[in-house]
């Protein structure tokens, strides 16, 4: 079973990946807008590589209402 | 970078090519940049960002234009001052079945049906004809890749109701137009989504959600793909095969367990598989791809295996042989040399991971693809798109007899103790005059190919050369040049521009695989010859020195040019005086 820090830790290691910026710390309220290259583009790659790390898929509507990285650790751990 | 070798992790590529980029950019490799547009129908972001990885593996640093979303046609047809001024070396027109607007009905007659794809072809070679009078340089269209759903189940392939047939029709126009007009390539990701599996390719989530017309781990198969073409319009193709021999050629280990009893034939499934593979490779030899072997064996023993009957290899299909105990990096290094291409031109195939590592790390730019098993090699080495056939010429096809008869000539110069009289024995003859059409896509594809005896280095798309053909402001030359052991098609192509007396040359190359067979001097003094005739009196000759073309930095002063200046960079101007000029060329019949 996966616990919420194991996500936390695990998400923290790929945001740093996908922005290649090894300063990032991710919590439930981070959004967008916290992080300078979370463009359109950066967030599909993004929800790639947590796909890839958990094993999961996100449903479409899931990708487009998620508000915060609290709501897709949720997402996760209902799920991995 | 082993990271953009097939088989891809495609994730992996996605998640990094931040860090990838950064790594590439460090690796200290000289680049030639180019301007490429990626006009798209779709999404675009991480098709232009894994572009950009699989160039700069290629040796090409590029500058991007991308269009807006969806705005491939708008910039196009009505232009776009961004692009305009951006002029771009290469347009990439990414479009997929999301981007055909005619709709079939099952009320439609067959000439309804045939005028829906008149105009569906309509709309893109109005844009293409635009592209090319516009910019004139190359453009790589996708063709599309088949529905995702069939109305007509298993008719909808032929019936011309169907979208299949319409795609497949579609298809073909698009082919036809890329036969007729240079200068033009089809991404084929028709194949490529076929390869890749279309119901994972055209996966519906990747174009709500983000409009992508492909699904994203499909994307760097698109860009490797269309990187391919890239690199090799620029020359960037490789050349030849370092081949090792047992369990690559043949299963099993021809010293130890001799030739009859090599899996090689039609007698197991892993013979067979030996035997294709062997097929696979002699077919490049068409292709103008040298082979060459590079085994831990004893020659007689190597040569032995090449002569097994089951065998498609015979000895004489390759240019070289180096059947030694030295190490590969080294054998590799010699056959490059003796050959006159770069190490980097080659891939090595070897089913030992411990030397592909050796040969990794001591000659970085040689491709080094992950052999496997014996059923993968095919797909490994055919997949990766070292020899992507961007053009073609009749001298491709004999690429390799006319190496051989290379070797065949180094024998018998090694006979004759002073080199003028090996060359008077060689009875050579060549062709110099102005450019003749049929040369045309020859002398291209040689200003595109060439980097060691090339004076400027400068590239010529289909569309420059053509220009430079029909102005009168030139003085053309290409030669051939022929002895009693072959004809070696168009090896030499000089570009002067005629200003005042003054003849400025801007290019002025050479095959390698002529070299110190003064030919040359043959095209110098057809060049003085023909200059004088139109009134000029003094040649103006440039060296800009680059990685590659060291061994022609004195070229023009031991022509007897005088050099006028020289910068910090080593680019050098000289200058000729050829009132007097006399023939220098004493060997060649011209």
């Amino acid at each position: 079973m996966l616990s919420e820090r194991q996500v936390y830790e695990r998400l923290n290691d790929v945001f740093r990946d996908v922005f290649d910026d090894e300063d990032i710390e991710v919590d439930a309220s981070t959004v967008a807008d916290d992080i300078e290259d979370w463009d359109s583009m950066m967030h599909i790659t993004l929800i790639g590589a947590v796909e890839d790390e958990f094993g999961v898929r996100f449903k479409m509507g899931e990708v487009s209402t998620m508000k915060n990285v609290g709501e897709m650790v949720k997402i996760i751990l209902d799920r991995a | 970078m082993k990271e953009l070798c097939y088989p891809f992790d495609s994730a992996y590529i996605i998640k990094k090519k931040r860090s990838i980029k950064k790594a590439l950019l460090a690796d200290g490799s000289q680049r030639i940049e180019k301007r490429i547009a990626v006009l798209g129908g779709s999404t675009t972001g991480d098709i232009v960002a894994t572009l950009e990885l699989f160039l700069l593996d290629n040796g090409i640093q590029p500058a991007f234009y991308e269009s807006e979303y969806n705005a491939y046609w708008q910039d196009a047809m009505f232009g776009n001052e961004e692009l305009d001024s951006f002029k771009p070396d290469v347009i990439f027109i990414h479009t997929s079945n999301r981007n055909i607007t005619e709709t079939l009905s099952m009320v439609m007659t067959r000439e309804q049906v045939d005028e829906a794809l008149d105009r569906q072809l309509e709309h893109f070679t109005v844009m293409w004809k635009k592209l090319s009078e516009k910019f004139g340089c190359a453009i790589i269209q996708n063709n599309f890749e088949l529905p995702l759903y069939r109305l007509l189940g298993n008719r909808d392939a032929y019936d011309f109701h169907g979208m299949t047939s319409f795609i497949s029709r579609l298809n073909e126009k698009f082919c036809e137009y890329a036969r007729d007009n240079k200068n033009f390539y089809i991404s084929d990701i028709n194949y490529l989504s076929a390869s890749y599996g279309l119901e994972k390719w055209s996966n519906p989530l990747y174009w709500y959600m983000y409009k992508y017309a492909l699904c994203l781990e499909a994307v760097p198969y698109l860009s490797h793909s269309v990187a391919n073409i890239i690199k090799s319009l620029y020359g960037k193709n490789k050349k030849a095969f370092a081949l090792d021999l047992d369990n690559t050629l043949w299963g099993g280990i021809v010293g130890d367990d001799g030739v009859d009893n090599l899996a090689l034939g039609e007698e197991t499934a892993t013979a067979q598989a030996y035997r294709e593979f062997q097929l696979y490779v002699k077919k490049h030899k068409e292709l103008g791809v040298m082979l060459s072997v590079c085994s831990k064996n004893e020659e007689e023993n190597a040569i032995a295996g090449l002569n097994h009957p089951d065998g498609w290899l015979r000895p004489d299909d390759f240019v070289n042989i180096k059947a030694n105990w030295d190490p590969k990096d080294r054998n590799i290094s010699a056959i490059a040399s003796e050959i006159n291409i770069l190490p980097e031109s080659m891939v090595f195939v070897d089913d030992n991971p411990a030397e592909r590592a050796i040969v990794a790390g001591q000659l970085p730019g040689v491709a080094v693809p992950e052999m496997d098993t014996v059923e993968n090699y095919i797909r490994t080495i055919d997949r990766n798109g070292y020899f992507e056939v961007t053009s073609f010429s009749e001298d491709d096809l004999k690429r390799n007899e006319m190496y051989i008869a290379n070797a065949k000539r180094a024998k018998q110069q090694a006979s004759f103790e002073n080199y003028e009289d090996y060359l008077l024995s060689l009875q050579m003859s060549a062709q110099i005059c102005d450019f003749e059409p049929v040369y045309i896509d020859r002398i291209t594809q040689l200003t595109n190919k060439s980097n060691q005896f090339n004076l400027t280095t400068k590239r010529y798309t289909p569309a420059q050369m053509q220009e430079v053909y029909e102005s009168d402001s030139y003085i053309r030359l290409f030669g051939k040049l022929s002895d009693k052991f072959g004809d070696n098609g168009v090896v030499s192509v000089v570009i002067g521009k005629k200003q005042d007396n003054e003849l400025h040359i801007d290019l002025w190359l050479m095959s390698c695989r002529v070299l110190k067979r003064d030919m040359e001097y043959a095209m110098l003094d057809r060049l003085a010859e023909e200059s004088k005739k139109q009134g000029i009196t003094k040649l103006k000759g440039y060296y800009y020195p680059t990685a590659k073309n060291k061994m022609v930095k004195n070229l023009y002063s031991d022509f007897g040019f005088e050099k006028l200046s020289e910068d910090e960079q080593g680019n050098a101007v000289y200058e000729l005086d050829i009132s007097g000029y006399e023939r220098k060329c004493k060997v060649i019949e011209f």
